[in-house]
């Protein structure tokens, strides 16, 4: 681990997906502690997700909601 | 009605309209669910399947509703559903078109912000970085992302679904699914790059 900002890097997609293990973590959090730079780089993964998350939102069309309800099998 | 039989073998048949009128309830009650779970698998589909997402579903539905038997209580119905989706999705030969080979400049992960963040006058704030890009330039950029990597990219960061759930529906291993989802954000961020950068000049 010769750069640690490039290991900040590595871990930083599984840091935010939670899969890391609880060294790992801590190991992270010390970095991300002492590192602005790599700090200010999570925080934006992080709003960039919840952003693509709404932007990607899109509600189902009434018409089409109605259309798969009709396509339930009636009772006999 | 545990006595009914034990009388006579030949009241089996009283029994079958209780039966029937059982699975008429526990279909009634898949089809319920299933439907409460249309705005989330469509959302997913919307993404998947970009403008044959309206016809992908109702050949979900429909599917789901012919074979709602194969369906285990108390499982996932929404990977279920999915599953049925990618499924069919296949089927229809709509991945055909397999995106050619990556280049190999997916650049790293703190690409994006880089990028942004040097383009706009010092500021770093991180919210406002991100307000850089617009619902367009994401919209866009993820349907830029080639199939494979975005199905596992739309399930993971868009439907919310473990690791373990998505390669159950999409059928591949988990590693497969990570290393998937990875270089699909990294190619999504790229993009995303791309468009920042043209808005800029």
């Amino acid at each position: 681990m010769n750069d640690p900002c490039a290991h900040c890097e590595e871990m930083m997609q599984p840091y935010l997906d939670h899969v890391l293990t609880e060294e790992e973590v801590v190991a992270a959090e010390a970095h991300l502690a002492e590192c602005t730079d790599c700090q200010r780089r999570y925080k934006f993964e992080e709003r960039l997700r919840i952003y693509v998350r709404k932007a990607t939102d899109e509600r189902m069309p009434a018409a089409l909601k109605e259309k798969l309800a009709a396509l339930r099998i009636p009772l006999e | 009605m545990a006595h009914a039989g034990t009388v006579d073998r030949v009241d089996a048949e009283p029994e079958e309209p209780q039966r029937l009128a059982a699975e008429a309830r526990d279909r009634v009650r898949f089809e319920e669910e299933a439907l409460a779970l249309a705005d989330q698998v469509y959302r997913v589909a919307r993404h998947i399947a970009r403008d044959d997402a309206d016809e992908l579903v109702q050949e979900t539905y429909a599917r789901a509703f012919r074979s709602w038997r194969s369906f285990q209580p108390g499982t996932n119905m929404r990977a279920w559903l999915l599953r049925i989706l990618t499924n069919l999705n296949i089927d229809r030969g709509r991945r055909q078109q397999r995106a050619p080979q990556m280049q190999p400049l997916e650049a790293n992960d703190y690409f994006l912000y880089d990028k942004l963040a040097e383009s706009g006058d010092g500021v770093s704030d991180e919210d406002k970085v991100v307000e850089r890009l617009s619902q367009d330039d994401i919209v866009s950029a993820l349907s830029a992302v080639p199939h494979d990597f975005r199905d596992v990219l739309v399930l993971v960061d868009l439907g919310d679904f473990s690791y373990a759930d998505a390669a159950q529906i999409l059928d591949i291993p988990v590693g497969t699914v990570m290393s998937r989802l990875h270089r699909g954000r990294r190619i999504l961020k790229r993009e995303l790059a791309d468009a920042a950068l043209e808005e800029a000049t």
